[in-house]
């Protein structure tokens, strides 16, 4: 089970948490024309990445935040967390 | 019967503690303290089980987790389990057991032909012999294995026992009490970390419990009390003893099954059966120690034939001995303590060398106390079925490939050294990758990967004074880091005999002219002669032949046999053995029970209840409850001798002629706030939310990204900045997380705030012709009339001084209003409703009556929003807006869902106006046509439309939109039905929608 450093109420076990998927992927606007391969991509294609990954989690059972945690996923490695609103460096 | 093989004053056992038990039908002595092996041996029982494949004879390898044989059916308390090793198995009065693997009994058992039918039963066996014909496998093959196969039945009745989960976090876990266990646990208790200590045994010490040591002028064994008794006076310290660390996962989180009652006749009151522990720990020490190695020899599984340190330990430990005329086989000095212990035990034991000339001072002792010691000398084979009666011994070339003369020599027992095998399964569990040490022949962990440190043995360090002195430094310089003190311990004095290199062999060869079976992992029969044949057939990768040949699979995970394993392919294949590299080690290190692992949450307690506030009136009246999601709601009131059918047929009818009122407090409820709130809806909902006025309700549909339908329901304007959410009861938690994304990380500039209050209201839907005059009654001083509370109007009230809202909304599609006041005065409302509304022949009525009302209305719900429909499946693309955009919006542009023939819900009804329509049946057009039959829709619900009185059910169905009047058939192969319908509209009940106006 991982442990989860929320970046709001600090080190926390996994089962506070449910998970959210890809991190990097940005909604399109709205009222913005944009084609069928945009919005697949935004809605259905996932890169399947080992290794490093940033990745939504939602303090469900804590805060209810939702953040941003970099993970490895082979390893489980966490390498930092962020709030929802932090710039990820 | 007397323990004949039972020594005086030898042991920690408590002998004025005497203890019957059973084993095979058969009435026995032990004492506390025994284990059931330790029992079964001071009676000279010998003959435990019969192996797994050629059902040959088996006794007791080991005295502890590394047992392959002795797994026996267990009998507790009217209870039973299998998979036991009696090795572990601790005695209590009136233990029953019985041996496993044998039929009729483990004396005759017919299965043992198998051991003549080996030829047939070679590696990978079950692959080639069970193939063919296919048509053999579910009605011959399969069964057949299932009764051969397996250690043990499990029982069929409901597990009575409790089982508990515990969390835990420390500073420092250590994992054994051996010598560096129990070292680095004191230089880390002292330095004030909190520390957890865990033993798998009853007994704390180790390798201390056997070993003629001395430890700061103490004895090992004495030392090891001491300590244990001081840490367990520390605050800081938690001792456990029975708990077995099974699995090193991520983030250096392990856990842990603590055997609470396995050692007591009976679970004592208010304890659990086990207990499992996942704890956290900052720093993890591995001191698992190290499990001696078998010699591979000729029919080295016959019952006599055990590990050297086992016969040792039971001898010590126990005051057994495990035969009279033992013959001790090693390669290095262990077998030469175990020698000594007998000697020095009144027993005569031939010790046989396979080095040529060792020199040590282990050795010495051994030769001045007189025992008798054959050099290059090894076991070819051990005679005798059922127990060895004696051994073909020979002597052996340098290069150990020639054996002498073969001679025949008396023994009843042969005790086994092979050297020993670091336990590394936690360091590896860790991550750790394990590197090859060769003057040990044997793996041990290489760099951290977590935080973990292994000591002593486990890592490959077999001498106590260097265990010690690293151990103490582990347990002060880790324990120094995260208490920040330093408290020096000093490292007490050790006296341990020096001891001679190990020989490195490991199997002895084939005599001339003999075929003996040579076993290398004993629990499931995998010989030399089986890896072989893995070999010549191509398997290369270890994890392949493993699979094939099953060595190291099952319960024993190959403790004893992995390494010689990996000698014999790396002989083979000509590699060094880190070249061959070693199976994955994975959790859990021993079978851990099921129930362990299930903890407190089954039955009722898998999941929390939940119950409304009315919960109380609702079970004095006879409600018949339904499951739905955690709550518990009334699905009728049972009048008489009612069925269900019956029930809410009576309950609907009321609804539509009279009045009732239904418990909706499971919906869920979202309390929506801040000036961005319209926004909010605005994108979430697929309808305009902008122009919504106060005291005005709105039913709204929100989708998922890909155009799914996700939920419904109404939300309200209560206040300018302030909106009230209703979804359905299954969805709230996901809606609520679903804003929460939104306004967190797509929309972080809307200043809204969104809570859950899905407790904070109970609410009563009052629904039918009759229920504005309630309503009136209820709140005699509002204006409930169609122009002062309108169709989706809102108003707040005052409930004979309770704070009330009042919303016009219907689900069932009568006249219809939902009060809702705090949950606290849940009870007071609903009393009050039953209490008034009598006059109107008020009923309550439960969620059958409510799917029917809905049903026959056409309104959707979660049958028909199944997570694969988007709004125009449900006829609800009117409320889909053109103008604005809104979450999923651009997905109802795929093709597939702008199709002409698009499914669309329909309504259903029999031909004969009689049969009910099964759920899930499926329509299709001709009843008999040739299979696939190809399928038009499903049915999503069904009810007895109470207004017309007949069958009704909805359907989502293909090109729906065009098939209004269509006749089809409804097939459910499931309930052997095949009925002809015809296709009307989903609207079935005032379609014009005039009653909830009215």
């Amino acid at each position: 089970m991982l442990y989860i450093k929320c970046p709001h109420c600090g080190m926390r076990p996994q089962i506070e948490f449910s998970y959210g998927g890809d991190a990097t992927v940005k909604r399109p606007e709205l009222n913005k024309e944009i084609s069928d391969q945009e919005w697949d991509d935004f809605v259905y294609n996932r890169k399947s990445l080992r290794g490093k990954h940033l990745e939504l989690w939602q303090h469900l059972s804590g805060c209810r935040q939702w953040i941003k945690v970099e993970r490895d996923t082979a390893t489980h490695e966490i390498f930092k967390t962020f709030k929802a609103n932090e710039e990820v460096a | 019967m007397s323990q004949d093989f039972r020594l005086e004053n030898v042991g920690s056992i408590n002998r004025d503690k005497k203890l019957s038990f059973k084993f095979n039908g058969k009435k026995y002595f032990g004492y506390e303290g025994d284990t059931l092996a330790s029992a079964l041996l001071a009676n000279g029982v010998h003959l435990v089980g019969r192996s797994f494949k050629y059902h040959r004879p088996r006794g007791f390898f080991g005295a502890g987790v590394d047992e392959p044989y002795a797994i026996v059916q267990l009998y507790r308390n009217n209870e039973t389990e299998p998979n036991i090793k009696a090795t572990e198995q601790e005695l209590f009065d009136g233990l029953e057991a019985k041996s496993v693997n044998c039929w009729p009994s483990v004396n005759f058992d017919i299965g043992a032909i198998n051991n003549f039918l080996k030829i047939f039963l070679p590696a990978g066996f079950y692959y080639k012999t069970f193939m063919w014909p296919k048509s053999f496998w579910y009605k011959v093959y399969e069964p057949f294995i299932r009764k051969a196969a397996g250690l043990g039945v499990a029982s069929t009745k409901h597990d009575k026992e409790r089982y508990e989960h515990k969390y835990e976090y420390c500073d420092l876990l250590i994992a054994g009490s051996g010598p560096s266990g129990l070292s680095s646990a004191y230089a880390a208790a002292k330095n004030g970390a909190k520390v957890i200590l865990a033993e798998d045994k009853p007994r704390f010490g180790g390798s201390l419990l056997t070993s003629d040591v001395n430890i700061g002028n103490q004895s090992g064994k004495d030392w090891a009390e001491g300590i244990v008794a001081e840490l367990k006076t520390m605050p800081n310290v938690v001792v456990k003893n029975r708990s077995q660390i099974f699995g090193y996962y991520d983030h250096n989180m392990l856990v842990m099954s603590e055997k609470v009652s396995d050692h007591l006749p009976k679970t004592k009151k208010y304890h659990p059966n086990k207990r499992l522990w996942y704890i956290r720990a900052k720093e993890v020490l591995i001191s698992s120690g190290s499990i001696e190695r078998p010699i591979v020899f000729g029919n080295n599984d016959t019952p006599g034939v055990m590990l050297s340190s086992a016969a040792k330990e039971y001898l010590k430990v126990y005051g057994v001995l495990v035969g009279r005329n033992p013959l001790v086989f090693t390669n290095n000095d262990s077998g030469y303590e175990t020698a000594i212990e007998f000697k020095k035990h009144g027993v005569d034991p031939i010790i046989l060398d396979s080095r040529k000339n060792p020199t040590s001072e282990i050795i010495d002792e051994a030769k001045e106390l007189g025992i008798k010691i054959k050099n290059s000398y090894v076991v070819v084979a051990a005679k005798g079925y059922k127990k060895v009666k004696s051994a073909d011994i020979a002597s052996i070339s340098e290069d150990k490939k020639k054996l002498g003369k073969i001679e025949n020599i008396k023994c009843d027992c042969i005790c086994v050294s092979g050297f020993w095998t670091p336990s590394i399964h936690l360091a590896s569990q860790s991550g750790n990758k394990t590197k090859f040490k060769e003057e040990i022949d044997a793996f041990v962990p290489g760099t951290s990967k977590q935080n973990e440190t292994t000591l002593g043995a486990a890592n490959g360090i077999f001498s106590l004074e260097e265990t010690l002195k690293t151990s103490f430094e582990a347990g002060s310089e880790l324990s120094k880091k995260i208490t920040e003190k330093n408290n020096q311990v000093s490292v007490p004095n050790v006296v341990e005999k020096k001891s001679s290199v190990h020989d490195k062999f490991w199997c002895v060869p084939l005599p001339a002219g003999k075929n003996y079976k040579r076993f290398l992992d004993f629990q499931n029969d995998v010989a030399v002669s089986d890896i072989e044949i893995a070999l010549k057939e191509g398997y290369r990768s270890i994890e392949h032949v493993k699979r094939y040949t099953t060595l190291g699979m099952a319960t024993d995970q190959g403790k004893t046999s992995n390494l010689n394993g990996l000698q014999l392919v790396s002989e083979i294949e000509n590699k060094v053995v880190p070249a061959v590299g070693h199976t994955t080690f994975r959790p859990p290190y021993t079978p851990i029970s099921i129930g362990a692992i299930v903890g407190r949450e089954v039955g009722k307690h898998s999941k929390p209840t939940r119950k409304s506030p009315m919960h109380a009136w609702h079970e004095k009246n006879n409600a018949v409850f339904v499951d739905a999601g955690v709550w518990l709601r009334p699905r009728y009131y049972k009048k008489g001798n009612e069925n269900l059918f019956e029930g809410s047929k009576r309950e609907a009818k009321n609804v539509r002629s009279n009045v009732g009122v239904c418990d909706v407090t499971t919906l869920g409820k979202i309390d929506i706030k801040g000036p961005d709130a319209a926004e909010l809806l605005n994108r979430v909902y697929t309808n305009a939310w902008l122009k919504l006025p106060v005291g005005k309700a709105r039913y709204g549909v929100m989708l998922r990204e890909d155009g799914i339908v996700m939920d419904d329901g109404t939300t309200t304007r209560i206040s300018e900045n302030h909106y009230h959410m209703t979804t359905t009861t299954a969805q709230a938690a996901n809606v609520l997380s679903h804003l929460e994304y939104y306004l967190q990380l797509v929309w972080p500039e809307l200043n809204v705030n969104v809570v859950s209050t899905t407790e904070q209201w109970a609410g009563a839907a009052i629904a039918g012709p009759k229920s504005r005059d309630l309503l009136q009654k209820l709140f005699p001083n509002l204006d409930v009339s169609n122009d002062g509370l309108p169709f989706m109007g809102y108003m707040e009230g005052d409930l004979f001084g309770v704070k009330a809202r009042i919303f016009r909304i219907s689900f069932s599609g009568e006249l219809a209003y939902e009060v809702n006041v705090e949950s606290d005065n849940g009870n007071f409302m609903w009393e009050k409703i039953i209490e008034i509304g009598e006059e109107f022949k008020i009923q309550p009525y439960g969620t059958e009556a409510l799917s029917t009302l809905r049903i026959e209305m056409g309104h959707v719900a979660g049958s028909e929003l199944d997570g694969r429909t988007i709004p125009y499946d449900n006829a609800l693309e009117g409320l889909v807006s053109k103008k604005k955009d809104f979450i999923g919006k651009r997905s109802l542009q795929r093709s597939a869902f702008t199709a002409e023939n698009r499914q669309r819900i329909v309504g259903v009804v029999p031909i004969d106006k009689k049969t009910s329509i099964p759920e899930g049946s499926h329509l299709v057009k001709d009843a008999n046509a040739p299979l696939p039959n190809p399928k038009l829709g499903h049915i999503s619900a069904s009810c007895w439309s109470v207004e017309y009185d007949n069958p009704f059910s909805l359907a989502i169905l293909k090109d729906g939109k065009n098939m209004i009047g269509e006749k089809l058939f409804v097939m459910s192969p499931l309930k052997n039905k095949v009925i002809p319908v015809e296709i009307v509209s989903s609207h079935y009940v005032d379609p014009k929608g005039e009653r909830v106006r009215s």
